[in-house]
C-alpha cells in the first residue's frame, strides 16, 4: 500500500466521507450517547477498536464469503467480534470495562459498521481496510467529541463530566460555574438533533468555501473588497 | 433440469458455507467465553463485596458476612425471578442487618440489578446499583458514581427509613404522589428503583423472623 492510497483512505475517514457529518450512519448511537464529552469520546475510542478488528477479519475472510450471502455472515461476524471484544474487556481491562462496557454493545447497533464492511473490506485488502476502519472511527470521535463537548458545556455547563471514572482523581471542569442553571433541550435527544445539525451545515460550508476557492483564478493585484 | 439442478446444488453449497461460518464464530465466542468466565465472575464478586462495603458500615456487624447467607429461590416479589442470596450481619450474635440482592425489570432500557441493605429495625441502611442499562447522563444518576450531587447522592435518600413509617402510598416517585424525589427527563430509572427498594423492605418486614432463623446456606 503506498502513502497516496494511505492518505486517500485517511483523508475520507476524518473528512471526506465521515461517518458522522456526511455518511450519517449510525445516527442511533451517536445521538444517545453524546450527552457529555467523556461518554461520547468512550464511545469513539471503542468502536476505533470494533471497526479496525471487523475490517480486517472481513477482509482476511471476503474470499470465502459467498457473495449472495455476504450480509448475513457479515453481521455474524461484526456480532462475534463485538462479543469478543466485549468479553476481553471485562475479564482482563476490567477497570476500563467499567466505563467503556455498556458502550461496546451498542455498537452493534453502529450501521456504520456494517456499511464499511460492505463498501470497504469486503472488495480490499487486510492492510488497507484495517487502515479504513481506524480512519473512519477515528472520523467519528472527533464529531462526537465536538458533539459531545457542545452538547455538554450548553445543556450542563461542565466539561469532563465523569472524567474521575476514566482517571480516577481527576475533576472535570465547570466552565460556566456552580450557578449555571442548565439547558435541559441541549442534554435530550433534540439537541442532538439541533447541535448536529449545526455541525453538519459548517462542515458543508467550510467544503463549498474551500471548492469556491479552487474555481476562482488566482487573484490578480490586490483583492477585490467583495465578501 | 439442469438449471434447476445448479441452482439447488448453489444454495446448498451457500447454506454449508453459512453454517460453517455460524459454527466457527459461535465456536469462537464459546471459547471467549469459557476464557474469561473465571476473571469476570470474580471481579463481580470483588465488586459485590465493595457494594456491601457501600450499604453497610463495617462496624455494624462482626460475622463473617460472606459465609452467613440464605439463598431465595424464585422471588418475584423482590425482582429476582432466578432467586438471589441474603447476607446475614449479625453483631454479638444478635440480627444486625440483612443484604438483599435485588433487581427491577422497570428500568428505561432493561434490568436493574441492586443491592439493598435492611437493618434489623426494618430501615434501610442503603441502597447501590450493582448493575444497569440507563441512559448514560440522563438516567444513570441512580448510580451514585455517576451522580452529579456529590454530597448527597439521589441513591441515599432512602436511608434510615422503614416500610412501616413511610406507608406504602409514600414510597413512590413524587410524580407518582409519593416522597421520593426524581431527576426532570428520567422519572423512569428512579420509579424503578424506589418501588423495588419498597418491595424489599415490605418483604423483609414480612419474613424478617424466618430471614433471620433459618439454618445457614439453607434455601428459604
Amino acid at each position: 500500500m503506498d502513502t497516496a492510497r494511505l492518505r486517500e483512505i485517511t483523508w475520507n475517514g476524518l473528512w471526506k466521507q465521515n461517518t458522522g457529518l456526511v455518511q450519517l450512519l449510525g445516527l442511533c448511537p451517536i445521538l444517545a450517547i453524546s450527552t457529555n464529552l467523556v461518554n461520547a469520546v468512550s464511545l469513539g475510542l471503542a468502536t476505533i477498536l470494533v471497526m479496525g478488528l471487523v475490517n480486517l477479519v472481513i477482509a482476511a475472510l471476503r474470499n470465502l464469503i459467498p457473495y449472495e450471502v455476504r450480509i448475513p455472515v457479515f453481521v455474524l461476524i461484526i456480532a462475534a467480534v463485538v462479543t469478543v471484544v466485549d468479553l476481553a474487556f471485562n475479564a482482563w481491562l476490567h477497570e476500563l470495562y467499567l466505563v467503556l462496557g455498556i458502550f461496546i454493545p451498542l455498537i452493534v447497533t453502529n450501521c456504520i459498521v456494517l456499511a464499511r464492511v460492505e463498501a470497504f473490506a469486503a472488495k480490499n485488502e487486510i492492510g488497507a481496510s484495517t487502515v479504513d476502519g481506524i480512519a473512519m472511527g477515528v472520523g467519528l470521535v472527533c464529531v462526537l467529541a465536538v458533539l459531545g463537548g457542545m452538547r455538554e458545556l450548553v445543556g450542563s455547563g461542565t466539561l469532563l463530566a465523569g472524567i474521575d471514572l476514566v482517571f480516577a482523581g481527576s475533576q472535570p471542569l465547570a466552565i460556566f460555574g456552580e450557578g449555571y442553571p442548565g439547558f435541559l433541550v441541549a442534554i435530550l435527544p433534540p439537541g442532538a438533533f439541533i447541535t448536529l445539525g449545526c455541525l453538519i451545515a459548517a462542515r458543508n460550508w467550510l467544503d463549498s468555501r474551500a471548492a469556491r476557492r479552487r474555481a476562482a483564478p488566482a487573484p490578480q493585484g490586490p483583492a477585490p473588497a467583495t465578501a | 433440469m439442469t438449471a434447476e439442478y445448479t441452482a439447488t446444488r448453489t444454495s446448498l453449497r451457500t447454506a454449508m458455507v453459512m453454517l460453517l461460518f455460524a459454527l466457527a464464530f459461535t465456536a469462537l465466542m464459546a471459547s471467549m467465553y469459557g476464557v474469561t468466565r473465571p476473571a469476570i465472575e470474580a471481579s463481580a464478586q470483588a465488586a459485590r463485596m465493595n457494594l456491601v462495603g457501600d450499604v453497610l458500615p463495617a462496624s455494624a456487624y462482626d460475622n463473617a458476612l460472606l459465609d452467613d447467607t440464605l439463598h431465595l429461590g424464585p422471588t418475584p416479589e423482590i425482582g429476582l425471578p432466578d432467586g438471589g442470596v441474603v447476607y446475614r450481619a449479625r453483631q454479638h450474635g444478635r440480627p444486625a442487618a440483612l443484604v438483599f440482592e435485588a433487581g427491577s425489570n422497570e428500568g428505561y432500557s432493561g434490568r436493574i440489578d441492586l443491592i439493598v441493605a435492611v437493618l434489623a429495625d426494618g430501615k434501610a441502611s442503603g441502597v447501590r446499583v450493582v448493575q444497569h442499562k440507563e441512559t448514560p447522563g440522563l438516567g444513570d444518576y441512580i448510580d451514585p458514581r455517576k451522580d452529579k450531587n456529590r454530597s448527597r447522592p439521589w441513591i441515599t435518600g432512602f436511608n434510615g427509613l422503614s416500610y412501616a413509617e413511610v406507608g406504602a402510598n409514600g414510597w413512590r416517585v413524587r410524580k407518582d404522589g409519593g416522597q421520593f424525589d426524581y431527576h426532570t427527563g428520567a422519572t423512569i430509572s428512579a420509579r424503578a428503583v424506589t418501588n423495588a427498594v419498597a418491595r424489599v423492605l415490605a418483604f423483609e418486614a414480612a419474613h424478617r423472623q424466618r430471614l433471620y432463623a433459618a439454618p445457614s446456606g439453607s434455601p428459604l
